[in-house]
């Protein structure tokens, strides 16, 4: 409609990880903010070394895709089509395949071991502030402007 | 545990092959960390048998607070030292706290020894003893790389504990390896894996646990993550770090150099907290859960062949490994003293006491007390290459000097003469010459380390010359640390985690109970680690200070002796006072 400005989307993006230190204070945010657990792997954001401690470290974390491919595959509703980019999620009609995970190209959706229940970033930003080195920042996504989705 | 439930605990059996976790003690007594692991000793130590009995426990404890807030971040290793027979800890950080939350246990005890090397893999599903016997010999380096390709899946969220020929062999200070970077270092640790063939331990933290409903733990925790990453006082680590502290004591003339001959040099510069940022500081990392990211990584470059061949590596260093490789070699160049702490974490020694061992050895060499037929290599100070040499001597055992030496500075020193000159105050000296307080906190101290008490801060804010003030302050410092090291946080948090700030934190995970006693218990905990100690064969009466300590000057002139044998004859009471209160309290 004319006059409505559409809200700008923004994707989490870990452009700086040459500065990581590993503290998982990222990992740890999330998985206290969005998933009331203490854990270092339920959380949407996931750290590990890159083939040794010497070699830095890499996040594993949903880069934002549109389309989504883990929205393709879910065959019911609790992965959507996020605008700008990833996915919106509906815990209550997950029924735990695993078909999301299978189809991320970039190992970004961890299935719980123990609850079976897929977790990924949903690109809220709450880690953002737990990075001492500011490897994390919201990024406008070039995917939310068009004005058709 | 969650709330304030038993800790839980998986213990390992290596010579049955057989495991299991129990739920053990009341966390509202004993806390965790220190206290947790003196309380295991006391139940599955055995007090009178040498440290390298295959039954005796190795316990690694973690705290209430561990994962839950910055910093919270280490480990205690509790264990029977094989370098003086007696209970004694390590700390460390790395993944470990947080790969032991993860998997599901407050402590890890593991007892008896393997049939053939191996490495023990602990998960929340998970427990493996896995002969890894072409491991066997390798060294610290080449052994993570190998045991990385175990449990591949979990890479980034576990932790890889390692040890290398000096643990093999039974080196008195062997280390254990952590993550690559950080280790359970002093008293070794890794001679007592190295006895149970267990060449290394994998902990896989594949688990999860739920927090308390509501918001006060998610403030507390954005509060304090706020602390911690803008005080000043963390910054320190940060920036520099340590190794700041060389300029600072060596204008205090407090550094000890070439086997503390001297405690003051103008070379100072070649080896600075600043000159290794400048010119060699690659990058900082941290233990799991903290922010702050001490471990400053430094690059090795070194040229190993004609036309050109180079290669390179990642050593961390700190201003203890600057001191031991360093100053107290007479090594001037930053270079020289990432070299020289390769290769002792190759052979997997803990820098510290090395250093100090090939320093004694350099000035018995030097003035004859022992020769060529003994060191193998012409030992002098500021010699790198003679220093890889022996630090490769000294982890292999490869003659009976270098095993005599392994067996500690002043071992070696009896034997052989120079004992006048032995830096050994309980063990090998840490990297502060700052005056009596710290002499006899090290030497009279639990765990023979400057971290106990802080007795080099004392020295150098103290207004008191009143030993019965240094004593006092020595007893309160040390409770103060016992109660962090219950936690288990790290002590570079020690001025962020106040009494109050701890007992909040501690009511917001569901621990009322342990927030209301965190000061009797920690009391309690500091008296029931000496009467292990006590029990396990310590008696003041053994250790004397070297006559080396008291023929230096520092800024405040030359070393009293008086009133360095008075500090610690008032520290030895306070201490046994602490214990004999206990003893009667317990029999009452």
């Amino acid at each position: 409609m004319l006059g409505i400005l559409e809200a700008v989307m923004k994707i989490l993006r870990a452009t700086r990880m040459e500065r990581c230190i590993g503290c998982y204070s990222c990992s740890l945010a999330c998985a206290r903010l969005l998933h009331q657990s203490l854990s270092w792997h339920r959380s949407g954001i996931r750290i590990r070394s890159a083939g040794g401690l010497s070699t830095g470290f890499e996040a594993q974390v949903c880069l934002g895709c549109d389309p989504a491919p883990c929205a393709h595959a879910c065959p019911t509703e609790a992965f959507r089509q996020r605008k700008g980019g990833g996915v919106r999620v509906k815990r209550s009609v997950c029924i735990r395949c695993g078909e999301c995970s299978r189809a991320c190209p970039v190992n970004a959706i961890y299935m719980d071991a123990e609850t079976g229940l897929p977790v990924v970033c949903i690109h809220c930003g709450r880690c953002t502030a737990f990075c001492p080195h500011e490897c994390l920042e919201m990024i406008e996504s070039a995917a939310g402007e068009d004005d058709d989705r | 545990m969650i709330g304030e439930e038993a800790f839980r605990v998986l213990l390992v059996n290596l010579t049955d092959g057989k495991s299991e976790p129990v739920l053990f003690g009341d966390p509202s007594e004993m806390l965790g960390g220190s206290g947790l692991a003196a309380d295991l000793f006391a139940v599955h130590g055995i007090v009178d048998a040498p440290a390298d009995h295959p039954d005796q426990p190795l316990i690694f404890a973690t705290g209430p607070l561990t994962a839950y807030f910055p910093l919270m971040s280490k480990v205690v290793l509790g264990f029977k030292s094989p370098y003086n027979g007696q209970y004694a800890e390590s700390h460390a950080g790395g993944r470990l706290a947080l790969a032991l939350r993860f998997a599901g246990y407050d402590a890890l005890v593991i007892t008896g020894a393997a049939r053939t090397p191996s490495c023990l893999i602990v998960g929340s599903r998970t427990i493996e003893i896995r002969d890894v016997h072409y491991l066997w010999g390798l060294d610290v380096l080449s052994t993570g790389k190998h045991l990385r390709r175990f449990c591949g899946r979990e890479a980034g969220h576990r932790s890889i504990l390692r040890i290398g020929p000096a643990g093999e062999r039974g080196v008195a200070f062997a280390s254990i390896n952590v993550d690559t970077y950080r280790h359970f270092g002093r008293l070794g640790g890794g001679a007592v894996m190295g006895a149970k063939r267990l060449k290394g331990i994998l902990v896989l933290g594949d688990g999860s646990s739920s927090l308390p409903k509501g918001n006060a733990y998610r403030d507390l925790y954005k509060r304090v993550y706020e602390k911690v990453t803008q005080t000043p006082a963390m910054k320190k680590y940060h920036d520099l770090g340590t190794a700041e502290n060389m300029l600072v004591l060596n204008e205090l003339r407090a550094v000890p150099w070439r086997n503390l001959q001297t405690t003051h040099d103008e070379n100072v510069h070649r080896i600075s907290g600043q000159r290794f940022a400048e010119e060699l500081l690659l990058r900082k990392t941290a233990c799991a859960a903290c922010p702050v990211g001490c471990i400053h990584v430094g690059l090795l470059r070194e040229k190993f062949a004609e036309q050109n061949e180079f290669l390179y590596r990642q050593v961390s260093y700190d201003h203890e490994p600057i001191f031991a490789a360093g100053s107290m070699l007479g090594v001037t160049s930053a270079g020289g003293v990432l070299a020289l702490l390769d290769e002792m974490e190759r052979q997997g020694v803990d820098a510290m006491s090395a250093g100090v061992a090939l320093a004694w050895a350099t000035e018995a060499f030097e003035s004859g007390v022992v020769r060529d037929k003994e060191t193998l290599v012409p030992l002098s100070f500021g010699g790198v290459e003679t220093y890889r040499e022996a630090v490769r001597h000294l982890g292999l055992r490869t003659n009976d000097f270098y095993r005599f030496l392994g067996q500690g500075t002043l071992t070696a020193a009896t034997h052989y003469g120079g004992r006048d000159f032995a830096c050994v105050l309980g063990q090998e000296m840490a990297g502060y010459a700052t005056g009596e307080v710290f002499f006899a906190s090290q030497a009279y101290g639990f765990r023979h380390s400057h971290l106990d008490s802080a007795g080099y801060s004392y020295d150098q804010k103290a207004d008191s010359r009143k030993s019965e003030d240094a004593a006092a302050f020595l007893m309160e410092e040390e409770r103060r640390r016992v109660q962090l090291t219950c936690m288990v946080s790290c002590l570079f948090a020690r001025n962020v985690y106040s009494e109050d700030l701890l007992q909040e934190c501690l009511a917001s995970v569901g621990c009322p109970r342990l927030a209301e006693s965190i000061v009797a218990r920690s009391s309690e905990v500091q008296a029931k680690r000496w009467q292990l100690k006590f029990r396990t064969g310590y008696n003041p009466v053994d250790i004397s200070i070297p006559k080396r300590f008291g023929e230096i000057s520092t800024w405040k002139g030359e070393i009293d002796t008086v009133f360095m044998h008075e500090v610690a004859s008032r520290y030895q009471h306070a201490v046994r006072k602490l214990v004999d209160a206990r003893q009667s309290a317990r029999s009452s």
